[in-house]
């Protein structure tokens, strides 16, 4: 390749960038019946701030979309306060709410603006919140977000997870021409950016506790190596390209190891540890079945993962301190694989097999260990919980192409996240 | 966020720079004079396959040497959730042996495929399997352990698309590929 070309391939990716995805948009497609009924009022705001975005109306999508809440049409307010002392409950209670929501985005200076909300309980007239949050026009988003997390938490006693991210997979383009992005978006699917772009296949992203840095897989030299990048910078360093199979990281708790997925030259895939620092490498798992997918408990001290040691895929833990027995934990349907555990570690989700579909299932590790089906897919692989725990997001198919789907840990919401167009597959939800 | 943006489109330049593929270098089989046997019955669609392209349009039938006939590629599909070499591809192991032993210069690169079903990183363990059931065919055959290498890219590298059984089965797969 001659320098000219070279210099032309770097300024069509610029060009090309920032429009080649697209964002995923949210659909709810099973809501929950006794969803919160709540109304946020538009926001007072001078003009040029009102132009350029409207925050009350992402916090009102936000609140929807996690299907526990019911947010009022704007059609349907009858008035529009902006602070507590302009609210007449009465009417509002007339309408049905069980909560308000008032405020305004004041101008402070160039660049710069302040929101100021409150949330009110209807029925009592109680102020739950009073709160002002200040960022720049870029910001405002993210601000936004973050005034739906703090309504969703005060309401709900459960941090909301608005304000989060996620990494997916989108493929482009058909046989035998696609390409593959690693792509980083807000968690309502807005806001995509592509932090690696390829024609041989990425997969596995999977976050740093500290949110900051991916690891993953790049079939890019046309075998699987493991990098990890840094999303600010794009900086990456590759971990791991041993002979044969190089796949699954998972970060420690602590972000300073990788467990990953080994071959032996006979092609044995094991589980692995890898101190990020000191390259040190130590086998966990030594079998002659396929040991994969593996997942870190909180503690940092045991491992959960897929096994086909017993003949079809089960999901098993292991301590990883040296001579530890792998304990099986799925009994039930002759496929369970790809473990991911609650961020409080009270459920299992991950891929089964039953009525010949993939679907994502739960399993209760402080019971009785009792299973139970969120989805009703065919194709339902790739679980993901959000920080909160409240939600799953996982990967599944719609008329022949891959999308990405939400449920509720307890099924009674679902998701669809749409993009308008290539495949998009294995998300990650990012930590808090 | 721009700057951001910008960096990711770079490292994404660079990527694809770095990345500019070595082509695997189809190399002239030794058997020359004769013509390559009929694969009809090699797999599901009744030819061998391109490099993840249309099954139906190849027949298998190619002249030796020919970069892009059916000895540059050869691919043996498997049934699902197996790993066993099904006797109709009996043959394609035992031309490949032939060929590597005698060319002990010569390399294969297996690559192990799964259809799109199951998790993404078990079937990388699956196509992994089917890999090495071909590695120890040949091994078995004579060939040289240093001539043999496998890579798995599991249900990542379709090569027909499709939710049915029809793309399915052209996607379990190991295409053995020449390397110099």
């Amino acid at each position: 390749m001659n320098r000219p070309h070279v210099l032309l391939a770097m300024i069509g990716l610029l060009v090309l960038c920032p429009r080649s995805w697209a964002e995923l948009v949210v659909e709810v497609t099973k809501g929950q019946e006794d969803a919160i009924p709540i109304a946020i009022v538009p926001f007072n705001s001078p003009t040029e701030a009102a132009a350029s975005f409207d925050v009350s109306q992402l916090v009102s999508d936000d609140l929807a979309r996690s299907g526990r809440f019911k947010s009022m049409a704007r059609t349907d307010m009858i008035e529009q306060p902006h602070m507590g002392a302009s609210i007449a409950f009465d009417d509002w209670r007339r309408l049905n709410n069980d909560y308000i929501v008032v405020g305004q985005v004041q101008l402070l200076g160039p660049d710069r603006y302040n929101i100021v909300f409150e949330l009110y309980n209807v029925l009592n007239r109680q102020r739950l919140l009073g709160y002002q949050i200040s960022a720049n026009k870029a910001g405002l988003r993210l601000a936004s977000h973050q005034v739906a997390d703090m309504v969703f938490q005060k309401i709900l006693g459960v941090r909301g997870a608005f304000a989060t991210r996620v990494a997916y997979v989108s493929v482009l383009g058909h046989l035998p021409n696609k390409s593959y992005q690693l792509v980083v978006a807000d968690a309502d699917g807005m806001n995509p950016r592509v932090v690696m772009q390829s024609n041989e296949p990425l997969m596995s992203p999977s976050w740093s506790p500290d949110g900051q840095s991916l690891a993953y897989v790049s079939f890019e030299g046309k075998l699987p190596t493991v990098y990890v990048q840094e999303l600010k910078t794009g900086e990456r360093r590759r971990v791991s390209a041993r002979a044969g199979v190089n796949q699954a990281p998972a970060w420690s708790p602590d972000g300073k190891k990788l467990a990953l997925t080994l071959s032996t030259r006979d092609g044995n895939l094991d589980i692995y540890t890898l101190d990020l620092a000191s390259q040190a490498l130590t086998r966990i798992t030594d079998d002659p079945g396929i040991d994969t997918e593996p997942q870190w408990s909180n503690d940092g001290r045991s491992l959960y993962f897929t096994s086909d040691r017993a003949g079809g895929p089960q999901i098993y833990r292991v301590g990883i301190q040296p001579g530890d027995k792998p304990r099986r934990l799925t009994f039930q349907n002759s496929y369970n694989a790809r473990p991911r555990l609650s961020p409080d570690e009270s459920q299992l989700a991950f891929v089964t097999q039953e009525e010949g579909a993939y679907r994502i299932a739960i399993m209760d590790l402080r019971g009785r260990g009792d299973v139970q089906v969120l989805t009703r897919g065919h194709f339902d692989v790739s679980p993901s919980y959000a920080p909160n725990g409240a939600e799953i997001i996982y990967a599944t198919r719609d008329r022949g192409r891959g999308v990405l789907a939400l449920v509720s840990a307890d099924g009674r919401v679902q998701e669809r996240l749409v993009s308008s167009e290539g495949e998009v597959q294995e998300p990650a939800w990012s930590p808090f | 966020m721009k700057r951001m943006i910008t960096i990711a489109c770079l490292l994404a330049g660079a990527v694809l720079l770095a990345g500019c593929p070595k082509k695997a270098t189809t190399i002239q089989p030794p058997t020359a004079g004769s013509q390559v046997g009929d694969s009809s019955n090699t797999s599901p669609s009744g030819g061998a396959s391109t490099s993840g392209g249309d099954l139906g349009g190849d027949n298998g039938r190619g002249e030796v040497g020919d970069a892009t006939g059916p000895l540059a590629r050869k691919v043996i599909y498997f049934d699902f959730d197996k790993s066993e070499i099904k006797p109709e591809y009996a043959d394609i192991v035992k031309l490949g042996a032939q060929t590597l032993t005698g060319r002990p210069g010569l390399k294969m690169k297996l690559e192990g495929n799964t259809d799109q079903r199951g998790t993404r990183e078990y079937n990388i363990g699956l196509g992994e399997r089917r890999a090495q059931a071909v590695r120890r065919a040949l091994l078995l055959q004579g060939v040289a352990e240093t001539q043999i290498t496998t890579v798995s890219f599991g249900a990542e590298r379709p090569a027909a698309e499709g939710d049915d059984e029809t793309a399915w089965a052209k996607n379990r797969r190991v295409e053995l590929v020449y390397q110099r």
